[in-house]
């Protein structure tokens, strides 16, 4: 049947083919973005001994698809002064570099879209782009709020994603390749071989400086409600502004994913008599997805000049400090524990 | 034409027309993002290069770092393109036998046969398991150590001296010790003073000074 399929098509196929990986791909994640949402506020209502949304459908399981419904069904209104053009291509570049970072994301040890060679640098070029939309969005609303938290989002982001950075040069270090396959499958042989342990202070930095890069809370001063509204999106209504929602946990997916696959193994499995399988890297993913909860229920908003003080006093100084030494330790005779 | 030629042209169009809308765009912001898009087909080519560490590098520092915070400048600014185009026609006399001596002479230089085809044959495709990156560390780190080195301290130099201008020391600013507010400890900002709770009061008692500054 493929091959009657392939025959029919011809060099088309390839292209074809590509499409339905594709749609394999995002398919499933913008279901697990529509029940991320509802596992966030399932998970804070519990831990604000509340029950959470729990009207539509059986505990509440239907309400992303009410949500969604509602907000298809609400007018996209266009503010006047609004440069219309770019007000419509901010939350275009908000989503499409969350779902463009997937194509190179190994899955297994063949479920992988693209399996190429520079896919870290590709996945830290995605998620650096991703900020065009927040400024975009800001600056094409003609709204001080917006503005404000276009710009706030902007260097925040810039100062962390140099944490980042160098927290993933500290991986690539130890994993000898820029491929996420290879990544993976250099931590193999059990949980005390993953990377979080001989790179535990590379781990901390780059799950803080994930939070920080999706804008989630206690780093969320880009939406600020309490300072400046809404931010970036106070003008957005309707589909565009759900945009902006799908991108963000479509981003928090994606950054629990490579912490995942960087620093636990993978789809690794952590004893050795059990298999490795997809379904480990799915566990990892939930466990880390379900921190950036915690974290939205724990803590209180950081003041801006924390958060570059953090970014920039400690973090960089912490990655660079580790990287020497991991660095130095490869040259002597515990090399060994670093790879 | 094989199908690398076609996507090399579309890049290729899209690129001309993205620099040539950074300088004609009236909008300063209009024009960032255009160079933003110059930026990005420019590395669509360089990947059609097989070079595709300098290609997402091209992405990452330029259009994930430098261009944000340009675009963060430009917002902020008010910029008033009429008046900066107030004096196109008195510029133009001078500005165009300058403009077309630079055209011509990038023509000669490129058109003449150190540039031709013959000199710069098209690199052999590389094996499938070719790593551009790796290539590029080892070639970094060795042939060009030098080179490296002195351009990273150069590149150090000028961050410590952009430092340097721009720090002072405000005196009027209200500058938060981290390591103070952590350090601090329950019995620096309260005191327990043990007090009856009633008290009797007797005619003479004067009013207490809070009540008096009221």
């Amino acid at each position: 049947m493929m091959d009657a399929v392939q025959n029919l098509l011809g060099p088309l196929w390839p292209v074809v083919w590509t499409m339905i990986k594709i749609v394999a791909i995002v398919v499933p994640l913008m279901g697990a973005v529509a029940y991320l949402t509802l596992a966030e506020r399932k998970v804070i209502g519990f831990m604000q001994v509340r029950l959470g949304p729990n009207r539509v459908g059986y505990g509440g399981l239907l309400q992303p698809v009410a949500d969604g419904l509602k907000l298809l069904m609400k007018e996209i209104i266009i503010p006047t002064a609004a440069n219309r053009t770019l007000f419509l291509l901010g939350p275009v570049l908000a989503i499409a570099p969350a779902f463009a970072a997937w194509a190179v994301v190994p899955f297994d040890m063949t479920l992988v879209l693209a399996d190429i060679d520079a896919g870290l640098l590709y996945i830290l070029a995605m998620t650096s782009v991703a900020v065009y939309g927040v400024i975009i969005a800001g600056w094409a609303s003609n709204s001080k709020y917006a503005f404000l938290g276009a710009l706030r989002s902007a260097a925040q982001i810039v100062s962390y994603e140099i944490a980042m950075g160098f927290a993933l040069v500290g991986v690539l270090m130890s994993a000898n390749s820029l491929n996420l396959g290879k990544i993976v499958l250099a931590q193999s042989g059990g949980f005390w071989q993953w990377y979080w342990l001989p790179l535990f202070p590379l781990f901390i930095v780059y799950f803080i400086s994930a939070v920080a890069e999706t804008n989630r809370a206690p780093f969320d001063v880009a939406e600020g409600e309490s300072e400046i509204v809404a931010g970036f999106h106070v003008e957005y209504s309707g589909m565009a502004f759900a945009v902006f929602f799908l991108a963000e946990y479509a981003n928090m997916i994606l950054v629990a994913m490579l912490a995942a696959l960087m620093f636990l193994g993978g789809w690794l499995s952590p004893v050795p008599f059990l298999p490795d399988s997809i379904l480990w890297l799915l566990f990892k993913v939930a466990a880390l997805l379900f921190f950036f909860l915690w974290f939205r229920a724990t803590f209180p908003r950081y003041r801006y000049d924390q958060i570059m003080r953090l970014g920039w006093k400690v973090f960089i100084p912490v990655t660079l400090v580790w990287i020497l030494f991991v660095g130095g330790m490869m040259q002597t005779r515990w090399a060994y524990l670093f790879h | 034409m094989i199908f690398q030629d076609y996507v090399f042209y579309a890049l290729a169009t899209i690129l001309l027309f993205a620099g040539l809308r950074v300088i004609t765009a009236r909008n300063p912001v209009h024009a960032a993002l255009f160079l933003v898009l110059a930026f990005f087909t420019a590395a669509g080519i360089w990947l059609l290069l097989e070079a595709e560490f300098l290609a997402i590098a091209l992405v990452l520092v330029y259009v994930g770092a430098v261009m944000v915070l340009f675009l963060f400048v430009v917002m902020m600014l008010d910029i008033n393109l009429d008046k900066l185009r107030e004096g196109f026609w008195n510029a133009l006399p001078i500005a165009l036998p300058i403009g077309l001596l630079m055209a011509a002479e990038m023509i000669m230089i490129l058109s003449s046969k150190h540039f031709s085809p013959d000199m710069m044959s098209a690199p052999t495709p590389r094996p499938a398991g070719y790593s551009n990156t790796a290539e590029l560390g080892r070639q970094l780190y060795t042939d060009y150590l030098l080179p490296f080195e002195l351009a990273s301290v150069v590149l150090l130099v000028a961050i410590v001296a952009a430092i340097a201008l721009t720090l002072r020391e405000r005196k009027d600013s209200k500058f938060i010790d981290p390591a103070a507010q952590v350090r601090v400890k329950r019995a620096d900002r309260i005191r327990i003073v043990s007090m009856p709770s009633e008290k009797e009061i007797t005619p003479e008692t004067p009013e207490p000074a809070a009540e008096k500054k009221r």
